[in-house]
């Protein structure tokens, strides 16, 4: 696709776009994992709620 | 349901986890789809091929605003209603917030090099939106300099109520003052002045963008209360320990 003379400002601005966006999906997904992980290693001390069974 | 029903945790995490993978997938099809038809329209008669960069700029400005109203409805639940998932929901939807109006600040300086011939001008809308990420980096400086989380989450309320001031500051920043950004032309009385080839990509992209708020928002809200539980076991086992 011919993008015309600007065509490196369009990819630009789809680029940062693409990359905070790609940053967000990271930070909610390895967040996730973090605190499950550390509530699941709490759990297997004893301490907080019982998991509860699937 | 009611909002009240949400007030519990075990509650909202069964409706998060069946909401956040439906709207990650929506998110998916949406951008997808309004990818394809941004890049498949015709090119402005006046911006050129430069109209493309608006499909990602304008939804992510909508975004940005979108979230900070959002922000200040979880301050009242908050400070009015005392909600037990309104902090949570505040402090989840700020990151997102800003980072959708970082995207909107940068691809409209680049969009401005083109077209006006300077990525940046001191008018009106784009400092009020300047302001309004600033604000944002506010309340998130401010829900990490506070420890006790319902002091911060009272602190981060009343800046965000202040804050929503800059809404409509923004909104009419483009009538009230003579701006370089121009008009509005998409929600008008008097109809859009975008030609149907153009505003269908752009709405296509601002529901996308809209679901991914959503799937990132509840799963950010997730990620806070599953945050709380470990904060509290850490508590629970520190008191049992001294005992």
């Amino acid at each position: 696709m011919e993008l015309g003379p600007h065509a490196g400002f369009i990819v630009a601005a789809y680029a940062v776009a693409a990359v905070v966006i790609g940053a967000l999906v990271a930070w909610v997904v390895l967040d996730h994992r973090a605190q499950s992980r550390a509530l699941a290693e709490l759990e297997d001390r004893g301490i907080g709620r019982p998991r509860r069974r699937s | 349901m009611l909002i009240r029903d949400l007030a519990n945790p075990h509650r909202f995490l069964a409706l998060a986890r069946a909401l956040v993978p439906a709207f990650a997938i929506l998110a998916a099809l949406l951008l997808g789809l309004g990818l394809v038809l941004g890049f498949r329209a015709p090119a402005d008669y006046q911006q050129g091929e430069t109209v493309r960069i608006m499909y990602v700029h304008v939804p992510a400005a909508w975004m940005a605003l979108g979230t900070w109203v959002l922000m200040a409805a979880s301050a009242l639940g908050t400070l009015v209603w005392r909600h037990p998932l309104a902090d949570v929901s505040a402090k989840a939807a700020a990151p997102i917030g800003a980072a959708f109006c970082l995207i909107c600040l940068v691809t409209g300086a680049l969009w401005g090099r083109p077209m006006w011939g300077a990525y940046w001008v001191w008018d009106a809308r784009l400092t009020s939106v300047l302001v309004l990420f600033l604000l944002y980096l506010g309340v998130l400086a401010l829900w990490r300099a506070i420890d006790d989380q319902n002091r911060a989450a009272r602190a981060v309320a009343v800046l965000t109520l202040v804050g929503l001031v800059n809404i409509p500051i923004i909104k009419f920043s483009v009538d009230w003052w003579s701006t370089l950004h121009q008009p509005a032309s998409v929600f008008r009385l008097s109809g859009s002045t975008i030609h149907p080839a153009l505003l269908t990509p752009l709405f296509v992209m601002a529901l996308g963008f809209a679901a991914l708020f959503l799937a990132l928002y509840l799963a950010a809200m997730r990620n806070e209360i599953l945050r709380r539980r470990v904060r509290t076991a850490h508590i629970l086992a520190a008191t049992r320990a001294e005992r």
